[in-house]
Parts: C-alpha cells; sequence; structure tokens
C-alpha cells in the first residue's frame, strides 16, 4: 500500500475493498458504500470530535523541549478535562517518524510540565517511562482555552503539511473526547447520511473517545489500543435493538465503533443506553457478539487494527484482502482507502469465544489518576 | 442530555414553558453588549446552560463576573482560524448542543457609507462576520445540532438578521447586502438540515438601542429604538414557538424499520 500523504477525507478516487461473508473480494469505488446497505440495517458511526490533543512545551526539571500527546481520558464526559493518560516525546516534531524521535526526559510524578499556555503535573508514569498520567491546572474553561488554541492534532510523518483541527472532525462530529480522528467516519458527508436514511437503514452514532494510534515504541504499541471510554446513546441502543430484530446487519464504521459495541454487548448481554471503559482487545480468536459488518480504513499487518478484522474473517481471507491491497495500490493512513467487511458466515462457529482482556494498562478498577 | 417537551407542547402553561429552557445548551456570540448580552442574562435566569462569545477578553471576564453560571468564549467569529477553537471551548462547556444564535455582527464601514465609497475590505468584513463567520461555526456544531435532535431534542439554530436584509437602505449596503445573504442562507440551511432534524431561522429583531446601532446612527433619537432587554423577549419568544412545534420527524426513524 502506499501512504495518503494529503488530508483530503474524502478524494473523489477513493476505493473500497469489499469482502462479503462468502469470502469473496471485490475492488471498487468508496462511493458505492450506501449500495452495500440494506433497509433493516443499522449504521453505527463515531460522533466523537478530535481534540488538538498534541502540546508542545518544556520539562521544568530538565529544561527540555518535549511534545505532550494526549492518549485517554477515564469519561467521556467534557467537564473531566484535568487528567489524562499521555505519552511523552522528546525534541523535534511529527516531521521525524516516531520511531526515530529522541527520547522523553526522565519523567518523575511530581514533575512539572509548561505546555504553552497550560501547566500540568505529572501524577504517575503507566508501566512505562514514556506513559504518564497527567494533571493540567486551572478550571475547567481555562485548560478547554489552552486545548482549543494551543493544541495541535495529532499527526504522523506521513503527511507533510501540519494539520489544522478541522482536517480532522468529520461531519458528524460533536463532543470532543477523541485524541485522534474517528476517520472511518470520514466517508459520511450528509448527503451520504441522507443517501443511507433513504435506503431505509437506520443511522445511529455512538460516542467513543478515540485514542492514539501510533507511539513508535515497539512496548507501548503492543499495549494499543489503550482504554477507551464510550457512552451509548438511547436512541443508538434501540436502533441497534430495532435492526436486530427484522433480521438487519449491525454495521459499525470503524474499529472504535467494533470495540465499544462489543465490550458493551459483552458486559450486558446486548446493547442498552451505557457508558462505559472499552478495555477489550479484538482480535481472531474474538467472537463477535454483536457487529455482522465493519467499514475501516486499510490497515497494515501487525497493527490493533488490523488483527481486528481477524475477528470477522479468516487468515486466509485476510491475507488475500491484504495481497489485494497491494495489488490494486490501495493508500493507506486516515486519510486513505477503505475495506468493508462482513462477518464470515463460517466465523461464527461456537466453541472458539474468547475474550482478549488488556493488558495491564489502567482499568476501571485502576484508574488513571 | 437534550430537551425533551412534551408532546402537547403547543398548549403549555407559562409553569411549563419555563420548564423549556432549564438545561437546554445554547451558545451565543456576540454575547457582551447590545441583544447578545440581553439574550445571555435572560436565558441564564430561565435555567438554560449558556456559552458566550465575544472578541473582547474583558468584556468577556466581566460578565462572566456577572453570571457566573455563564460560560465565556473570548474568540472572533470573522476569522477562520477562531472557529474551531470556538467550537471545541463550547462543546466542552455545555457538552452539547440545542441553540446556537448567531448574533455578532459587523457593520461594515463605519461610518456607514455609500456603496460607492465602501473599501472592499470593510465590505469583506461584514461578510466575514455576517456570512462566512455564521456558516463555518454552524457547519462545525452541525454534527452537536444532530446529536441534540436523535436523542429528542429539538436543535435551532438562530441568524440574527435586519430588515437591511430586504429593504434598500441608502448607506447601509455592506451590512444589508450581508444580512440578505445570511438571510437567503438560514432559508436554504432549514430545507436542507429538515432531514437531520435541525432548523434554521432567520429573525429581525428590528431597531434596537445598541451600540451597533449607535455607531450607525449618530443622531437616533434613542427613545424610538428597542430596548434590548424587549426584543430579547421577543427572540426567546421565537424560540419557544419553534421548539413547541415539537421534533421534526427524521427519515429512516426507528418506527418505520418495525413497521
Amino acid at each position: 500500500m502506499i501512504a495518503a500523504t494529503v488530508p483530503i477525507q474524502r478524494p473523489g478516487d477513493a476505493r473500497l475493498l469489499i469482502v462479503d461473508s462468502r469470502g469473496q473480494i471485490a475492488d471498487s469505488s468508496r462511493s458505492i458504500f450506501p449500495n452495500l446497505l440494506h433497509s433493516g440495517d443499522v449504521v453505527v458511526a463515531n460522533d466523537a470530535a478530535t481534540l488538538p490533543a498534541s502540546l508542545f512545551g518544556i520539562h521544568n526539571r530538565s529544561g527540555r523541549s518535549i511534545e505532550v500527546r494526549l492518549a485517554g481520558s477515564e469519561s467521556v464526559r467534557p467537564d473531566d478535562v484535568k487528567r489524562f493518560s499521555a505519552v511523552v516525546f522528546g525534541e523535534g516534531d511529527y516531521h521525524t517518524p516516531t520511531e526515530r524521535r529522541p527520547s522523553a526526559p526522565e519523567l518523575h510524578p511530581g514533575d512539572t510540565l509548561q505546555l504553552g499556555p497550560l501547566k500540568a503535573t505529572v501524577l504517575r508514569l503507566l508501566g512505562h517511562p514514556r506513559l504518564v498520567s497527567i494533571r493540567f491546572e486551572g478550571p475547567a474553561s481555562a485548560i478547554w482555552e489552552g486545548l482549543a488554541r494551543y493544541g495541535r492534532p495529532i499527526q504522523y510523518s506521513h503527511i507533510p503539511a501540519p494539520l489544522a483541527v478541522w482536517d480532522t472532525w468529520t461531519s458528524i462530529a460533536g463532543p470532543p473526547v477523541a485524541f485522534e480522528a474517528p476517520s472511518a467516519s470520514f466517508i459520511l458527508d450528509w448527503r451520504t447520511i441522507d443517501a443511507i436514511r433513504r435506503r431505509g437503514v437506520l443511522f445511529s452514532p455512538i460516542t467513543h473517545s478515540a485514542g492514539i494510534s501510533s507511539t513508535g515504541d515497539e512496548e507501548l504499541d503492543a499495549r494499543l489500543p489503550f482504554d477507551e471510554p464510550y457512552r451509548i446513546l438511547e436512541s443508538t441502543a434501540r436502533s441497534i435493538q430495532a435492526a436486530r430484530a427484522v433480521g438487519g446487519r449491525v454495521v459499525a464504521i470503524g474499529t472504535t465503533v467494533v470495540r465499544a459495541l462489543e465490550h458493551a454487548a459483552f458486559v450486558h448481554g446486548s446493547v442498552r443506553e451505557s457508558t462505559g471503559i472499552a478495555d477489550n482487545k479484538i482480535g481472531p480468536a474474538t467472537e463477535l457478539r454483536l457487529v455482522d459488518a465493519v467499514l475501516s480504513g486499510t490497515h497494515e499487518q501487525g497493527t490493533s487494527h488490523h488483527k481486528l478484522l481477524g475477528a470477522f474473517v479468516d487468515e486466509s481471507t485476510l491475507l488475500k484482502m491484504d495481497h489485494m491491497l497491494q495489488h490494486h495500490r490501495y493508500r493507506t493512513h486516515e486519510f486513505g482507502d477503505s475495506v468493508f467487511v462482513e462477518k464470515s458466515r463460517w466465523k461464527s462457529a461456537a466453541g472458539n469465544a474468547h475474550w482478549v482482556e488488556a493488558g495491564d494498562f489502567s482499568r476501571p478498577s485502576t484508574p488513571l489518576r | 442530555m437534550a430537551r425533551k417537551l412534551k408532546p402537547e407542547a403547543s398548549e403549555m402553561n407559562k409553569a411549563q414553558l419555563q420548564n423549556t429552557w432549564k438545561g437546554m445548551r445554547v451558545a451565543i456570540t456576540g454575547g457582551t453588549s447590545g441583544l447578545g448580552l440581553a439574550l445571555v442574562r435572560m436565558l441564564l435566569d430561565r435555567g438554560a446552560e449558556v456559552a458566550f462569545v465575544a472578541r473582547n477578553r474583558d468584556g468577556v471576564e466581566r460578565l462572566v463576573r456577572e453570571k457566573p453560571q455563564g460560560r465565556g468564549i473570548t474568540g472572533d467569529v470573522s476569522k477562520k482560524d477562531d472557529i474551531y477553537p470556538i467550537a471545541i471551548q463550547i462543546l466542552g462547556a455545555l457538552g452539547g448542543l440545542d441553540v446556537l444564535i448567531n448574533n455578532a455582527s459587523a457593520l461594515g464601514p463605519i461610518p456607514l457609507a455609500p456603496l460607492a465609497d465602501t473599501n472592499c475590505e470593510d465590505f469583506e468584513l461584514a461578510l466575514q462576520t455576517n456570512v462566512l463567520g455564521p456558516f463555518r461555526l454552524t457547519k462545525a456544531l452541525l454534527g452537536a445540532l444532530a446529536a441534540s435532535a436523535r436523542d429528542g431534542g429539538h436543535p435551532l439554530v438562530l441568524n440574527i438578521s435586519s430588515d437591511a436584509a430586504i429593504n434598500a437602505y441608502p448607506n447601509w449596503g455592506a451590512y444589508g447586502a450581508s444580512k440578505a445573504a445570511l438571510h437567503h442562507l438560514s432559508r436554504i440551511w432549514n430545507e436542507e438540515l429538515v432531514s437531520q432534524g435541525i432548523r434554521v431561522v432567520s429573525l429581525d429583531p428590528g431597531d434596537m438601542d445598541t451600540p451597533l446601532h449607535a455607531v450607525a446612527v449618530l443622531d437616533a433619537d434613542q427613545s424610538e429604538l428597542k430596548r434590548p432587554e424587549d426584543a430579547a423577549q421577543e427572540v426567546i419568544s421565537k424560540i419557544a414557538d419553534v421548539v413547541s412545534r415539537g421534533p421534526i420527524r427524521l427519515a429512516g426513524a426507528v418506527q418505520e424499520v418495525i413497521q
């Protein structure tokens, strides 16, 4: 695959690799997405708006320049803006690939960070020298202003020009609780949403605090995705129940939606109005309880997103998909092309149900604070 | 959480109408003077959750001291780069949005001038403030407004217009043309956003005794001008009227699928 290097959410020539429930694979144009939906289906997207979560500043004890990338919070409540988990980088910026960035200064609890107008204190390390829990000082309004005015969208070296916040907000963006864009939802402009609804398909977002996709550190990347809070509104729970009642499919836009819905289904047995913290990891051993199909970006082998697709299709289909993506020169990363993957009809065989728990990253019982 | 009205909303008595405002999430631009200031005060007194935006930080802080439950945001809607920082702060402060009031306005040339004597830059400022600013801010907040509709709310965008949008008053060219554009933008957007359950209305509050009017008409007889508080009362009645029509039935609603 080739990297998508320009921040255009809906390029006219975007491709869509379609994998149906029989394992048939087709290369298509992404604009046909609404045609893949049937009356009675429900489309669930993530309406989180993306915070400008990259903050440059100084680690006061060492005097060194740092970049702090906010990576997680405890809830999707907007007034919960004081404490975050964060990944700290050394000097430089996104132009340098994350794996080649200078290491961060040694961080200790009590260290103070000056991040533009924002002051933060390191509360503790979260099992890794670069992953910390931090607390911003001051009232919530000042923290929001600092983030809004001083923060930059988190970005990576494959896009040379600096991203603007509007590059990272989907059309449906609402609560500003995502740390990176829920980019699968870039496909959704209002015209597409209208087209989806005209087909008798329900459209109902959830809010999921999408975390960071890469840290450049092998050990940390192996822990991705970190815990992510989510909220499912009553209207969305009802839409999902209505679709299931008529035999419609639950179509998730993005891996974050798969993760949240499957977490809720696991915890509650079904989807209801709820908030939760998705600490599940989804992979080949996961039996999907709720989601029937996913529209996602194109993902490279070894990433957590790629592993998640293994819950929908078997390994040989996944290999065929990878081959097709290479062969047709699909674009990858957040502004790249997409895949639409239906759960294989052979995949839901009983007996392979495993709930793969998260690693040692903070859980509700061991809060980030 | 979005407001939920009773089905017989049109028959609401006064007590129920009061209840309309409690917890309603409202954002107002140009919130520290004239009509905007009166709206901020009245909506807060009625129990709404209000975020207000204005350019001058001192003015914002002064109003926050007067009304500590209000959430003040310093920003300039005429500047493209200010729009997302404003939107983030509105959504951070309120957690969502039910009503957006695009009230901030610019006259264009000061003192007012015939179009033939109007500098392009002054016309541009009127268009940036009165047309593009409301367009951009509304667009950035559409996701939150659509979420309000899905959650049983009655989201509304209220654009403050003027009779200069309709009538051709000499010397009011930049202002009148920009308000005419805002008025028509509102009508088209209202048609387009029905499918998302969002209403867009433009409203002429009449000639008011405000700082903006004082700059525009130096020799105005203040006794003939409407008090901003009276205009704000009318705006609030208009919002209540629109909201009391009940939610727009969303296309592809759950009921349709069940049936």
